[in-house]
């Protein structure tokens, strides 16, 4: 996992500054950010031409699954005062995973600390290293590192599409992006795309769960 | 955006994605960990990264284009197919590309 952190976190940092942000910059959203994600989404925007509003709406959402961790951690770690502001920042996919990944509650507390405390130091890390040398690139279309964005998410939502809902949304979300692209500001089309997938998520339900809708309203 | 403005956003942006954390931690816990909730959730994820692949492979300027990003994208994919590891399938991408544009593509 640390070398896999390492390498995701120079692609960040290199793609970040090629996006037109400079190193303190690019080192201020992996300290603050720090969900790798959220700060991909971020660059993407801004790289395009996005305002500050869809910039910081894209990467908010991006980070919301963040907040549904919270729930599965928060038990589990039991913190309470300052040390909850520390936890909340180190809540991400990694630290989750491992903690609840655990049996006994004290292998999840130091697991979820572990991950957590040893990701922010590598990923940080890494970004600088990327960073200097996204820095150094010169022209980033020679070198295609435009496409290699693209790949970035590409790779960030390959995972994600192991379910028929899921390939239905990410294929909606490519037409609406690319349909509204021409006529809409830049970012915006991207924000849109969401508000397609809330509106697919919230009416067309999945196979087991209208069955089990339909079973609840027979019951009643 | 560039200078106090992109500062702003990067700031702000971090600050709304540490409260979005913060929130998960703070918020009783039957109010979020409902598996609807957690499968839009997911579906917005997968449609903001979607839509960010479309923006970054196919327009520029605010047009739809096609040009050697297309086959870095494709090249991409191949990789993931074969369960490559992120770094690789970015680089991937970016070699294809640059070698593209070096034989005198868009």
């Amino acid at each position: 996992m640390a070398v896999a952190t390492g390498l995701y976190g120079i692609s960040f940092g290199a793609l970040s500054v090629v996006a037109g942000l400079n190193v303190a910059q690019t080192m201020a959203l992996s300290l603050l950010m720090f969900s790798g994600g959220s700060q991909f989404a971020f660059i993407g925007v801004a790289g395009s031409g996005g305002s500050p509003g869809a910039a910081i709406a894209t990467a908010t959402l991006v980070g919301v699954r963040n907040a549904l961790y919270g729930p599965q951690v928060a038990p589990l770690i039991e913190v309470s005062g300052p040390r909850r502001l520390l936890a909340a920042q180190l809540t991400i996919d990694e630290s989750t995973a491992v903690a609840t990944a655990q049996r006994d509650p004290a292998a999840a507390r130091a697991g979820f600390w572990w991950t957590g405390g040893g990701v922010f130091v590598l990923w940080n890390t890494f970004t600088l290293v990327g960073a200097l040398l996204g820095d150094a690139a010169g022209d980033p279309r020679r070198y295609g590192l435009d496409a290699a964005a693209a790949a970035a998410f590409l790779g960030l939502v390959w995972p994600r599409l192991s379910n028929p809902t899921a390939r239905v949304v990410a294929g909606a979300a490519v037409v609406v992006a690319l349909a509204t692209t021409p006529v809409l500001p830049s970012g915006v089309p991207v924000l849109l795309a969401a508000v397609v997938a809330l509106l697919i998520g919230v009416f067309w339900r999945d196979e087991p769960a209208r069955a089990s809708a339909l079973q609840e309203e027979v019951e009643r | 955006m560039k200078g106090a403005v992109l500062w702003f956003a990067v700031i702000a942006a971090g600050a709304a994605t540490f409260a979005v954390k913060l929130v998960g931690h703070l918020l009783p816990r039957h109010w979020l960990a409902k598996p609807q909730v957690a499968r839009v959730a997911a579906l917005v994820t997968v449609a903001l990264l979607s839509a960010l692949v479309a923006v970054q492979a196919f327009t520029s300027n605010g047009h739809v284009v096609l040009d050697s990003r297309v086959a870095g994208l494709a090249a991409a994919a191949v990789a993931l197919v074969a369960k490559a590891p992120f770094v690789v399938v970015v680089l991937v991408a970016a070699v294809v590309t640059a070698l593209l544009r070096w034989a005198g593509l868009p």
